[in-house]
């Protein structure tokens, strides 16, 4: 070995700054990953005991008194696929415009600009927008207000997905469908939204778990509603408003609630992360 | 393939007069190209290129990499369009029609002309929908007929047996040469008038590269046929007609015993000896 090594002195000093440099990003990796148990770990401990049947039966309580979430459950499910529903299309409609009709046009370089501002833009932002574009001619807050504020924050992460996915869709394949006398539209429908299929759910699903714990554009738009309310005219109830407002209250129980929720929404967003990973690894390898 | 005839030599070559020759000899012309050059930006990658398809006949195109002998094929069902800066000049006459007019449907002209690509290019969807996929696209066929029809696809392109248990699983999950027939019995399900081949068994092994020349031969019964190679024994083997293109020029082109055994161009028995290429 040492024959083949002209400057062992040299080689030596390579092997200590690639251990140095391996400890380092381990270091790393591993806090990030201590991070996480961490604040899974506290979630747990504090909300697990709160968690009962009541949470999702009993709606939110005034202090003092036992109660549940389910207003505040059930305004987040609606309000999040309210948005989804009104989102995604859109998304992956602006999305298959940029890879498909207008790929390397001027247009859609625009547009992928806009979307990446859009896509860092501030939460709160969008939701005082929303706020001056709804809540104030309607005089009202109300959940209509609060599924569009998160509807747009869906737009960008799909239209993200979607563009990528088609992307790597081979010309081929494009080629193909073509060549047998499919109209653009066919190709896109029938071949390449099943190429990508797998991309397109992921994206779908990592917008909805981006939305479900959102907190700021709800302040403006639906805010809050301590009954139980499926009138999307009126304020509706939410997990993130109720965690914001019960975790800063100076009450125990209400304090255990914003506990209850938080764990409810990690353990949910995680869930769909878990989802979206699982569907694009396996089959995402397909040519 | 054993009991191949063997093609008649000296029936036709280039020039218009012996041309002519060989429309008398019985061969018609399905596609005329006249004079096409073709234009990838700024850069002129076909340099008036003329030559005839003929009917119910296979014309192989070989050359170097990089002569544009795919490229000339992607003029015939302007594939070229499918993408902004190329295009075209020139005359491409299917059955008399100027192909390359501007005001000719993209997609009815692709639905008369089937193509194959060099890779297998299955669709992510059943071996039945598959060949549905192209059926469906300009006639109403109900089931039965459906069925049939993606039967005798399968059954032409020897596919059938082997895929008659698992019809309605993915065609991804079948081998290359499998999927390359797959393709073919796709394009053929559309009853196209030609059918382009771009070097469609260079991804393949000897076994399937072998199934797919036996059913380029049978084929030509029922189409005319275009196929690049960059293997000349592939050509020699499946074509009546041959051209050699070089740097975007069509140097010869004549009956495929003829351009192999008595090359007219100093340029074509170079490159069939092996001597450049």
């Amino acid at each position: 070995m040492d024959a083949f090594v002209q400057d062992t002195k040299l080689y030596a000093r390579r092997k200590r700054r690639n251990a140095i440099a391996m400890v380092l990003s381990y270091i790393a990796a591993g806090s990030g990953f201590v991070a996480l148990l961490w604040i899974l770990g506290t979630l747990v401990s504090k909300g697990i005991g709160g968690l009962s049947f009541e949470t999702f039966t009993a709606m939110t309580p005034p202090p003092g008194e036992s109660g549940g979430l389910l207003n505040a459950i059930y305004g987040s499910a609606i309000q999040t696929l309210v948005a989804a529903l009104v989102g995604t299309p859109i998304g992956i409609l602006a999305g298959t415009f940029m890879a498909e009709y207008g790929r390397g046009t001027k247009t859609a370089t625009i547009v992928r600009f806009i979307n990446d501002v859009l896509l860092s833009a501030p939460s709160i932002v969008i939701g005082l927008f929303v706020y001056e574009l709804m809540v104030r001619p309607m005089g009202h807050f109300s959940a209509w207000a609060g599924s569009v504020a998160l509807a747009i924050l869906v737009i960008p992460v799909v239209v993200r997905t979607t563009e990528d996915m088609l992307l790597l869709v081979p010309n081929t394949l494009r080629e193909a469908a073509s060549s047998l006398g499919a109209s653009r539209w066919r190709v896109i429908n029938k071949v390449c939204y099943r190429a990508a299929l797998s991309g397109l759910v992921t994206g779908a699903l990592l917008a909805v778990a981006r939305i479900s714990g959102e907190t700021a554009p709800l302040l403006f738009t639906s805010l809050n509603n301590q009954f139980w309310s499926t009138d999307m005219n009126q304020p509706m109830a939410n997990l993130p408003v109720v965690i914001f407002q019960f975790a800063m209250s100076p009450y125990q129980d209400w304090q255990k609630l914003a506990w209850v929720g938080a764990l409810i929404i990690t353990t949910t967003v995680l869930a769909l992360n878990i989802l979206a990973r699982s569907l694009s690894s396996p089959r995402g390898q397909q040519s | 393939m054993e009991n191949r005839p063997s093609i008649q030599i000296g029936s036709a070559v280039a020039s218009p007069n012996e041309t002519r020759d060989a429309l008398n000899a019985g061969y018609a012309e399905k596609v005329s190209i006249r004079d096409v050059c073709f234009y990838y930006g700024q850069s002129i990658a076909l340099k008036n290129i003329s030559l005839p398809l003929y009917e119910k006949q296979t014309t192989a195109f070989i050359g170097p990499s990089g002569c544009g002998k795919s490229t000339l094929l992607r003029i015939l069902n302007r594939m070229y369009d499918l993408y902004p800066g190329q295009r075209a000049t020139g005359e491409v006459l299917l059955d008399g029609e100027n192909i390359l007019s501007p005001t000719i449907d993209l997609n009815l002209l692709r639905y008369r002309i089937g193509m194959v690509f060099q890779k297998p290019t299955p669709f992510p969807m059943s071996i039945y929908d598959n060949i549905a996929f192209g059926i469906r696209l300009y006639e109403k066929v109900p089931k039965s007929e459906m069925d049939g029809r993606v039967e005798d696809a399968l059954k032409r392109t020897a596919l059938w047996d082997e895929v008659k248990n698992k019809i309605n699983s993915s065609g991804l999950g079948l081998s290359g040469g499998q999927q390359q027939r797959l393709c073919i019995a796709r394009t053929i399900a559309v009853r196209p008038k030609v059918i382009l081949l771009d070097e469609p068994t260079s991804a393949l092994d000897p076994i399937s590269t072998a199934k797919i020349e036996e059913l380029i031969y049978q084929l030509k019964a029922d189409y005319s046929i275009a196929i690049v190679t960059h293997n000349m024994q592939q050509a020699a083997r499946v074509a009546d007609f041959t051209a050699f293109m070089y740097l975007g020029e069509l140097i010869e082109f004549g009956a495929t015993d003829m351009l192999f055994t008595k090359p007219k161009q100093t340029k074509t028995e170079e490159y069939i000896t092996g001597r450049f290429g």
